[in-house]
């Protein structure tokens, strides 16, 4: 993968599911197999390739798809921030009870849609969930935090965030593959959500890690200290 | 190319054999299929165990893998030849163990039922299969027979009321053969020879079901190699198999084998182009990361060389898996000696490639957790079954022979009335004295490749035409014993399989020239070299190709040309 000055080249590289996204759709699956949901819809904000992405969501057995296209420009400068307005525009749309998203994406690492999201909609939230478990209108969230683990129980609506414990997602099988090009994904842009992708933030700089100097192997004690002293460490 | 002609619509261009819908589903499926041997399977420890560990079979079986190419309204992906290509080309890459477990279910246990049963056989079995509910595999081996297959001694006898046959018999080396529900058994049944009334031996192909009862298994086989796929002796005592259990016609059971294997073979060259990428990848990793004498040893000309010619092997077995699979996806109904090369080629490559991997990696190669000499074990036995590479040379040579032998034979008979068929006549004529004076008999492949790889093409060209005058000759020596001399036949199929992957390669080589693809100079390189290098003809141009062609492959962390397929 190629930096340049403000983010990413991404040209030509495989998009796959967000590894914290594949554990929400999973538990939002569960879910639906054990009769506690009627629907699972999954969406993604993207360029075509989204689709790609959506197609495995199916295949893992949500029953159909939204796919809001975000290309170009805005595509590159899509944050937490526009894609929480979405999300929100689309619960409200949707009429949706329960909100899953992964806790954070692996690429920029921001950890912030889901609670933008449930902020825009002032609705509770449950976040970096190992254990979610519906009782009636309200559910049990078991929350990963520094040093253990905190139990909350909230209203629904509500947004949940996956965190890495709370289940481990299925494979998308070749079978279900096959019968998932069989659902629906419907297409649309932010603007028919009224939404307003222009950015808040600018991209300042990215940089790779620091390269790593090699080190050398000295053969004594007192030639460990020398070449410290050398070097000015001591 | 035994008739020192080349039929161009059976190789140009290189086959594109997927519509849109086919690649979209194909290019769906890569993706899971890869992250779960990737994630899920583990080819250190299937070794190790001796057996495919459950989870990963019961995995493999959920994930749809045992019925590939069963129709999908019987419950299996229906995918074409090449998206099956694609798919075993995945497996070959990091398990070669679970790749035998899965071809011998598919590639050859139950396609006698996909190749040859009737609709209710098809409805009864195919479902159950496609899910690896059960498991299949193909009963052709006996202590003693193994390439002299229609020597086999199981029989299978008629009920006097016609509604069942006997089978008594012994099959060995049987892959699944302790795992299986359903075996293809092939037997010797007693039939009369309608014309002269005498009873005689003739092979036929059953579906035999464990549940039959009176079949039972030996323990697992101990292997060098491929040591997680589960082989065993299968014993028929007495097996009652009802008269619809008969796979094709009564009798007819030589064809359905040889078409079984006939139809499993390109897949071998599919799995085995994805074992030479994996082993390619870890040999470059190697290079482009150990130091030695100051310097990372890729910079080296001897390591150079060796990664050079691991990739050109890799390509042309490639090109021949997808140039074979689309030909016959696209109709095609002879390819068996395509077929045969396919897999000599592929089996023989793959042992070079993975031996030369451990050569690069030294010592490290040589250790268990660099995952290599696993592979070199496994990939040994892919020389010896489905009919030797020994066995099929034979067969490569005398299928040639014989379509070269017609075309003599009718001018011999010409030769009788020079007269009535002097247009034949003169044109076999002019070609002979032109090639005996060293002049080209017309035969070009220009127009059918890529102007950049026209040197290539002459190469080509003229192997073919030295080639076809050196049949001719062996022909005219030998006639019809030329069935005995397999010092002769050995090397003519030797050339043959030469000349047939110079062709193959042309193909592909200026499908992705006239495409733009963005290797397409690379391949160009690989191409050229080959041609240079089968015709014998060392020259500077192979070094400076060779050195480029390791460059490019440091660079890009492994083979670069793209596949075949686009993805």
């Amino acid at each position: 993968m190629q930096i340049y000055k403000s983010g990413v080249v991404t040209d030509g590289v495989k998009h796959s599911m967000n590894p914290f996204c594949e554990i929400a759709v999973e538990e939002a699956v569960k879910l639906k197999e054990k009769k506690l949901i009627k629907e699972v819809v999954a969406v993604s904000c993207g360029p075509q390739q989204a689709q790609e992405t959506i197609r495995t969501a199916l295949a893992m057995g949500a029953d159909r798809g939204i796919h809001v296209e975000v290309t170009g420009k805005d595509y590159e400068h899509l944050g937490p921030l526009q894609v929480s307005k979405i999300f929100a525009a689309l619960a409200k749309k949707e009429e949706a009870q329960l909100v899953i998203l992964g806790k954070q994406a692996i690429d920029d690492d921001c950890n912030q849609t889901g609670q933008m999201t449930a902020a825009l909609l002032d609705w509770p939230q449950g976040t970096f969930a190992s254990e979610v478990t519906l009782e009636g209108d309200k559910i049990k969230v078991v929350r990963e935090i520094d040093g253990g683990l905190e139990t909350i129980k909230i209203n629904t609506p509500a947004v949940v965030t996956a965190d890495l414990r709370l289940n481990t997602p299925r494979y998308a099988t070749l079978p279900n593959i096959m019968k998932a090009k069989k659902k629906k994904i419907a297409n649309m842009k932010p603007a028919d959500l009224g939404v307003d992708v222009a950015p808040r933030l600018e991209v300042l700089k990215v940089e790779e890690p620091p390269q790593r100097e090699a080190g050398v192997k000295v053969e004594t004690v007192e030639d460990l200290v020398a070449r410290l002293k050398d070097t000015g460490r001591i | 190319i035994f008739k020192g002609q080349i039929a161009t619509p059976q190789v140009f261009p290189y086959p594109s054999a997927l519509n849109e819908e086919q690649e979209e589903f194909l290019r769906d499926l890569v993706g899971p299929c890869a992250k779960f041997f990737e994630e899920v399977n583990d080819p250190a420890k299937n070794d190790a165990l001796e057996k495919v560990e459950d989870h990963t079979m019961q995995g493999l079986k959920e994930m749809g893998a045992f019925g590939l190419q069963v129709p999908a309204d019987l419950g299996g992906l229906g995918l074409s030849n090449t998206q099956y290509a694609r798919l075993v080309e995945i497996v070959g890459s990091h398990d070669l163990g679970v790749g035998i477990t899965l071809g011998a279910h598919q590639s050859i246990g139950f396609k006698g039922i996909l190749l040859f049963g009737n609709p209710a056989q098809k409805e009864k079995y195919l479902p159950k299969l496609a899910t690896g509910e059960n498991v299949a595999a193909f009963c052709l081996t006996e202590p003693a027979s193994g390439s002299d297959a229609a020597s086999i001694k199981t029989t299978a006898v008629q009920s006097p009321c016609g509604t069942y046959f006997t089978l008594n018999g012994s099959k060995i080396w049987i892959s699944n053969g302790g795992l299986a529900e359903i075996f293809t058994v092939f037997a010797k049944t007693p039939m009369k020879d309608p014309s002269t009334g005498e009873m005689k031996d003739k092979i036929t192909a059953f579906i035999v079901e464990r549940s039959f009862g009176g079949v039972t298994n030996g323990p697992p086989e101990k292997k060098m190699g491929i040591k997680a796929s589960n082989t065993a002796e299968v014993y028929f005592d007495n097996v009652r198999v009802p008269a619809e259990c008969v796979l094709g016609e009564v009798g007819g059971g030589f064809k359905v084998a040889m078409n079984i294997l006939n139809n499993g073979r390109f897949g071998m060259a599919a799995a085995l182009s994805g074992t030479m990428k994996g082993v390619i990848t870890k040999a470059v990793d190697h290079a482009a990361n150990r130091t030695q004498f100051g310097s990372k040893i890729h910079t080296f000309g001897t390591i150079q060389e060796k990664l050079a010619r691991m990739a050109m092997l890799q390509y042309v077995t490639e090109s021949l898996a997808y140039m074979i699979s689309g030909n016959m996806d696209s109709g095609a109904t002879e390819f068996q000696i395509e077929a045969a090369i396919s897999k000599i080629f592929a089996s023989e490559a793959a042992w070079i490639v993975t031996d030369e991997c451990i050569q690069v990696m030294g010592g490290m190669g040589f250790m268990k957790d660099s995952g290599v000499e696993r592979v070199m074990r496994d990939l040994r036995i892919f020389r010896i079954f489905e009919g030797t590479n020994d066995i099929l040379r034979l067969f490569v040579a005398l299928n040639g022979f014989q379509s070269a032998g017609n075309q003599l034979k009718a001018l011999q008979k010409a030769l009788k009335n020079p007269i009535g068929n002097a247009g034949l006549f003169a044109g076999e004529i002019t070609k002979r004295v032109k090639r005996k004076a060293g002049l080209s008999t017309g035969l070009t492949l220009q127009g059918n490749i890529h102007p950049e790889l026209a040197k290539s093409g002459d190469l080509t060209v003229q192997a073919i035409e030295q080639f076809g005058a050196a049949v001719e000759e062996l022909l005219i020596k030998h006639g019809k014993n030329i069935i005995e001399e397999q010092f002769v036949l050995k090397r003519v199929a030797d050339w043959a399989i030469d000349i047939y992957t110079m062709v193959v390669v042309l193909s592909r080589a200026s499908r992705s020239l006239s495409q733009g693809n963005a290797s397409a100079q690379h391949e160009k390189m690989l191409c050229e070299t080959w041609c240079i290098e089968v015709s014998a003809f060392e020259s500077k141009q192979v070094f400076r190709n060779l050195k480029a062609v390791s460059a490019a492959m440091v660079e890009n962390g492994g083979v670069v040309p793209i596949h075949p397929l686009g993805f």
